[in-house]
């Protein structure tokens, strides 16, 4: 597969404190790729340098095979950044919002109403074009930052915590945009969230912690790795699970046991086949990962 | 420069559309124009006709135009530097709520940029002081001391653009350095209090000490106010003369208001005035947009 984005040996220090540690990684062409940890472990800086708007201390990132800090007017056009926070004009109406952005790449007249017109359609604006940022919902002000993001048509989006704070419906809106234009367009999404389920669908996970990278891979490698398999339990009394000898939870009419992995769940079932007359085995989620790798839990971005 | 013309009308919208930018910018004239009119105006005139020597004896209608040629002159001065600051704001927040991000992650260059937020911000404080120099034009004509010729007016005009291009491109210089509102205004309150007695706006630098005047002589906002005032003065000299001033008392008046000005002992003539701000304009441009580019990232 074709590397988009190549990281190598990636430092960046602010005084004495140390962001980012000997980062590096790579990103695949019309990959989903997550990157996860909690506020303050680096993931923000990494994507500044990625971005241009940093430099870094040492190491090297290129961009579409080009060099970030060399390159980067070239390497700005094949990306766009939907950032954490809104950075549109508020008191601006949305098409005089986009018609600025659009022409700093040079879209103008025919082709910026054209290209207003596509995004429109896609992110289901149409009604707020001639009203003023500030006016609109955090879910109306998200898919106008999204149109913003992929005015120019970008190889790779840049999604900086883009559903934190989003209702489910404009969540799941933002998520068909983007999953179409991967598929339509072959575009790379490059992600950070805190929500476990959103980094569940990534081709590739990297999970950042104190500004190194604490775990990599694709989410089942990493779930099979970090976290082990729950099985839960239906219609058996408590002294029954206590004799299997290993640690259980009490769940609403049922106990829920964890083991590390499905094979020891198989083995587990098979010798004691009397006690598993009503049960599910579940994989363990991207939480758990989290948990395992980090020791901290994901909650709204708060380590916990 | 792609995106230029795109950007500058972004920045002048913002501008418009935040009233309290805008409302601000209006106070320093307002209230100048308030002061002038209600008082300052009967001050001026009491000084200036006991400042006479005996036996000249000036009409009525030529002590107006004198004492009101010099107040509206002071003000026009003041305000082209004073509004440019408060005009000059959406650069500082841009950085102060990130927008700017979302500009330099596009291909703009940051020169497109400097220059976008300086045209925006020139165009901004001309509609003012043009609209400044619009209403104090009228009150000249009002209380009856309209001595100037249609040259006059060209040429006040032309000082006003002059100094609101030196106001932009020195609040650039200055604002390019800060980034939250906060500092932002605290430098506007600064200006506004400071730079009218810097500029011999409120004061005429004749009455300051002779190192004070050597000082105030290497800035260039002193001869923009003796620019202006020159040209806003020559019909009403002109009118004393005709009316038999004596030459000594002429350049007595003419010192005593810094329509003389005097850099190391030698007269300056109008047009090294004229020359001395414009070459101050294209000095702070340049040093702005060079700044602009030779930003070092973090």
């Amino acid at each position: 597969m074709e590397h988009i984005i190549e990281i190598e040996h990636l430092c960046k220090s602010f005084g004495d404190i140390k962001a980012v540690q000997d980062l590096s990684f790579i990103v695949n062409r019309g990959e989903l790729f997550a990157f996860l940890g909690v506020n303050g472990a680096g993931k923000s800086t990494t994507i500044s340098m990625l971005c241009g708007q940093l430099k870094k201390d040492s190491g090297k990132i290129l961009v579409c095979g080009e060099n970030v800090e060399r390159n980067f007017e070239k390497i700005s056009r094949k990306i766009g950044v939907v950032f954490q926070n809104s950075v549109l004009d508020a008191p601006l109406s949305v098409r005089d919002n986009l018609r600025s952005r659009a022409s700093l790449y040079g879209i103008k007249g025919k082709d910026f109403e054209e290209r207003l017109n596509e995004l429109a359609q896609l992110l289901d604006f149409s009604d707020l074009l001639k009203r003023p940022l500030n006016k609109l919902s955090g879910g109306q002000k998200r898919r106008i930052d999204i149109a913003r993001a992929i005015l120019h048509k970008p190889e790779i989006l840049i999604l900086d915590e883009p559903t934190t704070g989003l209702d489910p419906q404009t969540r799941h809106l933002l998520w068909d945009v983007v999953n179409t234009l991967r598929k339509e367009k072959q575009m790379t999404v490059f992600l950070t969230t805190h929500y476990m389920e959103e980094a569940a669908d990534a081709d590739y996970i990297v999970i950042l912690d104190s500004g190194k990278i604490a775990a990599k891979g694709t989410p089942l490698s990493l779930k099979n790795e970090y976290a082990g398999d729950y099985i839960t339990l239906y219609g058996i009394d408590e002294n029954e699970v206590k004799n299997l000898g290993i640690p259980y939870e009490e769940i609403k009419d049922a106990f829920r046991i964890s083991v590390p992995n499905t094979g020891k769940a198989t083995e587990l079932i098979l010798s004691q086949p009397q006690l598993f007359r009503d049960y599910e085995i579940i994989k363990g989620n991207m939480d758990d990962v989290f948990l395992a790798v980090t020791g901290k839990k994901l909650v709204g971005g708060a380590e916990k | 420069m792609i995106g230029l013309f795109n950007m500058t009308r972004r920045n002048l919208r913002l501008f418009f559309k935040d009233k309290g930018m805008f409302f601000s910018t209006l106070i320093t004239p307002i209230i100048l124009l308030v002061l002038y009119a209600t008082f300052l105006a009967n001050i001026y005139r009491d000084s200036f006709a006991s400042a006479l020597p005996e036996g000249v004896v000036i009409p009525d209608e030529l002590l107006n135009g004198t004492v009101v040629c010099q107040l509206t002159s002071s003000l026009l001065a003041v305000c082209c530097v004073t509004v440019s600051f408060c005009a000059n704001l959406i650069m500082i927040g841009d950085k102060a709520n990130k927008s700017i991000s979302d500009f330099t992650v596009s291909p703009v260059k940051h020169s497109t940029l400097a220059v976008s937020y300086f045209v925006a911000s020139a165009v901004s404080t001309l509609i003012i002081t043009f609209t400044a120099l619009g209403v104090s034009l009228g009150y000249v004509a009002i209380i009856q001391g309209w001595y100037l010729s249609f040259t006059d007016v060209l040429w006040v005009i032309s000082d006003v653009l002059l100094l609101t291009l030196f106001g932009t491109a020195l609040s650039s210089c200055i604002n390019f350095f800060l980034s939250t509102n906060g500092q932002a205004s605290a430098v506007g309150t600064i200006i506004s209090a400071g730079y009218g007695f810097l500029c011999g706006a409120y004061m005429p630098i004749s009455n300051f000490s002779q190192e004070l005047q050597n000082v105030l002589m290497f800035l260039p906002g002193t001869y923009g106010t003796s620019l202006l005032r020159n040209h806003m003065m020559r019909g009403v000299f002109a009118e004393m003369k005709e009316y038999g001033f004596p030459d000594d008392v002429m350049t007595g008046i003419r010192d005593s208001i810094d329509c003389n000005l005097y850099f190391n002992g030698n007269e300056v003539p109008v047009e090294i005035m004229a020359v001395v701000l414009s070459g101050s304009v294209l000095l702070f441009t340049g040093i702005f947009v060079l700044m602009n580019i030779l930003k070092k990232k973090r």
